[in-house]
């Protein structure tokens, strides 16, 4: 992994930044006050020092191996494959602590905050898995943590607020704008600009101004080389497709990083389609958005005619985000990539099929990206038999989401059970 | 229609031995024509510049005060085309009028397009809080091919380096932003913005304004003493917002302030 790591910090391939941070010449950037580009240099130099240092790289893939309990395993779900008639490889980042692929950037960043003597971070959260990631981290690290959260999502979060507040964190929420993850991320933004002496800022997404984009994806990339180096190892080939959920797109990004130049394997992205994309009431930034700045990177972004941020839908908080990292919009136009949005409904029938199937209750998030891939292995199996191959991140789990899902069937009376609706949901994601 | 000359405003102050006073606030608040009437009582109170902002849905570097105002103007349904409304409106004055806005409303407007009917609307140029010169190409060859002012900020933060190449970069002004913060009035000014403006001072002869924290004459007068510009921003919208519902007792503190900070400007000479 060290040696890997240490390619990506400069531009070795075309779907790298350049030094400026730009993705194909015009994705990314840094669109950000003068009074932050000190830290930004300071941030993207210490990334690239601490990468190129094998002490802090084995330091890295200690922490994630004995304190977050990667790598992750790569497991074949047999009960979901036979459904659509291919092979379901499940990387199962839901098994990582705290439940979620997150604590891979959190831990990555916080030692390089050690590093940097910094002894502050701050952090945004939507889901709150991210602001439990943090609040971990800083937890582990010694580290005073504030984590800005949307008020709005801080009431469908409850738990996860209260993950944090154990943690020891402060959890500030945002009132300004619609309340969620976007607002969030310019209040950290404005704490950053007053506090960035000693604090930094734990981005939670591979988005932002450069250097986040890369360096999340960097810290995140372990998801895609485990998976690769486990599907070889347990079948002997690639796979013929992989797949994941994208909001911001930290896990997603991590995942397909490993397979960008394998041209044989095709790339899928799944983005939150709401109430479905011709509703409006969605988040499916790539499929709907047009390119434009947002929190300080040129990418797609869902935004009316006059370039007012047009504020996003999804049920899952963590895909509620009217932005998307720069490296999935370079992704998307230069094709290497498809995204494709899943609806909540298709979401949630999905989280009831992977539920009855498996025994796996997955986070909404990730039941986008189960959703997606089973309509893309259903093809796969056609096209080339039962043998054909789809790995998809399960890129977090659902503790947190079962307020929702008690919501959305119907859940918790022992006699009144939504039996009926719970089989239907299971069915249709099949169908 | 042509554009006042911010460099011709600081040359005056400066030939009086004062420093430019120049007020912001963000077009359509309270209302499009609202937002007119304060501008123009601000000029007639003795601003020297005003900077219009555009009202955005993200704005990173405002405090809750401009962001308040700004968006109450969003929600009343402000457009980009109203915000050149306002500047044409103003510019008649004859004071130059620059638009303070984040980057995304003009990119999606055209740059090139946005750099043309500014021009056209009389505007003197643009201040870009989230842009820096090194990312901001599309703009400084429209505002150059359009002859508009461009003017970049620096931050206590900024290192030599950064701030020769924003004060190359820049013209009509060099923004110092006085802390490390988001804007907003406050009890004292900063003792980091007179270091800052000697830094940018020694790259050349641009000249500088100082930005954010200052709401009263006494504080004006300070930053006057070693600034070119005093720019003042949250405590204009703070008359607007405390009066909301009687545009005649906004315009009334507007003025009030305005006169104080005019003084302010002429007691601290340099």
């Amino acid at each position: 992994m060290s040696q890997q790591t240490t390619e990506t910090t400069s531009p070795t391939t075309r779907y790298d930044a350049d030094e400026r941070g730009y993705f194909g010449g015009t994705w990314g950037g840094r669109f950000m006050p003068e009074a932050l580009v000190a830290a930004l240099d300071e941030l993207t130099l210490a990334w690239h020092d601490a990468m190129a240092d094998p002490a802090f790289v084995a330091d890295f893939e200690r922490v994630l191996r004995d304190y977050a309990g990667t790598p992750s395993r790569l497991y074949h779900a047999e009960r979901l494959s036979e459904t659509v008639g291919a092979r379901v490889l499940l990387k199962r980042e839901d098994l990582n602590h705290t439940g979620a692929h997150k604590i891979r950037n959190v831990l990555g960043q916080a030692l390089l905050t050690k590093r940097m003597g910094k002894t502050r971070v701050i952090a945004e959260t939507g889901a709150g898995q991210h602001g439990v990631a943090s609040a971990t981290a800083a937890a582990w690290f010694d580290l005073d943590c504030t984590v800005y959260m949307g008020a709005v999502d801080t009431r469908r979060q409850a738990l996860n607020v209260a993950r944090m507040q154990l943690l020891g964190a402060k959890v500030v929420p945002v009132e300004s704008g619609s309340a969620t993850l976007k607002d969030a991320i310019n209040e950290a933004l404005r704490d950053w600009v007053a506090s960035v002496d000693h604090t930094a800022y734990l981005f939670g997404t591979a988005a932002g101004p450069h250097p986040f984009p890369s360096m999340v994806r960097d810290f995140c990339r372990g998801i895609g080389d485990e998976a690769r180096a486990q599907c070889l190892e347990q079948y002997g080939v690639l796979p013929d497709a992989v797949a994941a959920c994208v909001g911001g797109g930290s896990n997603a990004i991590g995942l397909f990083t490993a397979f960008l130049e394998d041209e044989g394997v095709e790339i899928h992205g799944f983005e939150p389609g709401g109430d479905g994309v011709e509703t409006g009431r969605h988040a499916a930034t790539i499929h709907a958005g047009e390119a434009g700045v947002l929190h300080g990177a040129r990418t797609f972004v869902l935004q009316d005619e006059d370039g007012q941020t047009v504020e996003s839908h999804s049920i899952s908080a963590g895909l509620d985000y009217p932005g998307v990292g720069p490296q999935h919009s370079w992704l998307a136009a230069d094709g290497r990539a498809t995204y494709t949005p899943v609806t909540d409904t298709q979401a949630m029938e999905a989280m009831a099929l992977l539920s009855r199937t498996e025994g796996i209750i997955p986070a909404i998030e990730s039941a986008h990206a189960i959703h997606g891939a089973l309509e893309v292995a259903k093809r796969l199996g056609r096209e080339k038999g039962p043998d054909a191959t789809i790995i998809v991140n399960l890129s977090g789990r659902g503790d947190k989401d079962m307020g929702t899902a008690i919501e959305w069937f119907g859940l918790g009376d022992a006699e009144e059970g939504p039996e009926a609706d719970l089989e239907q949901a299971a069915k249709e994601a099949t169908q | 229609m042509t554009a006042s000359s911010t460099a011709t405003a600081f040359a005056t102050a400066r030939a009086e031995g004062r420093s430019a006073l120049i007020g912001y606030l963000p077009a359509g608040y309270p209302s499009v024509e609202g937002s007119i009437n304060a501008m123009r009582a601000m000029v007639e109170a003795g601003c020297d510049a005003i900077e219009i902002g555009l009202p955005y849905s993200d704005p990173v570097m405002d405090g809750p005060t401009i962001q308040a105002a700004a968006q109450q103007a969003l929600d009343a349904g402000v457009r980009t085309s109203d915000v050149l409304d306002v500047v044409a409106a103003v510019a008649e004055t004859g004071v130059p009028t620059l638009v303070m806005t984040y980057w995304n409303p003009i990119e999606r407007y055209g740059v090139e397009r946005w750099a043309g009917d500014l021009a056209k609307a009389g505007g003197a140029g643009l201040i870009t809080p989230d842009i820096t010169p090194d990312h901001g190409s599309a703009w400084v060859e429209a505002a150059d091919a359009h002859d508009l002012d461009k003017v970049f900020l620096v931050a206590p933060s900024s290192t030599d380096e950064r701030i020769a190449l924003t004060a190359e970069a820049s013209r009509g002004f060099v923004y110092a932003a006085a802390v490390m913060g988001v804007t907003g009035a406050r009890d004292a000014t900063s003792d980091l913005a007179g270091p800052l403006v000697r830094r940018v001072r020694a790259t050349g002869d641009i000249p500088v304004a100082v930005g954010i924290g200052v709401s009263n004459g006494d504080q004006a007068a300070e930053v006057a003493a070693f600034a070119d510009g005093v720019i003042v921003g949250s405590a204009f919208v703070r008359c607007l917002l405390d009066h909301a519902g009687d545009e005649a007792a906004g315009l009334d503190a507007l003025r009030a302030l305005t006169t104080d900070l005019a003084e302010g400007v002429r007691r601290g000479q340099n």
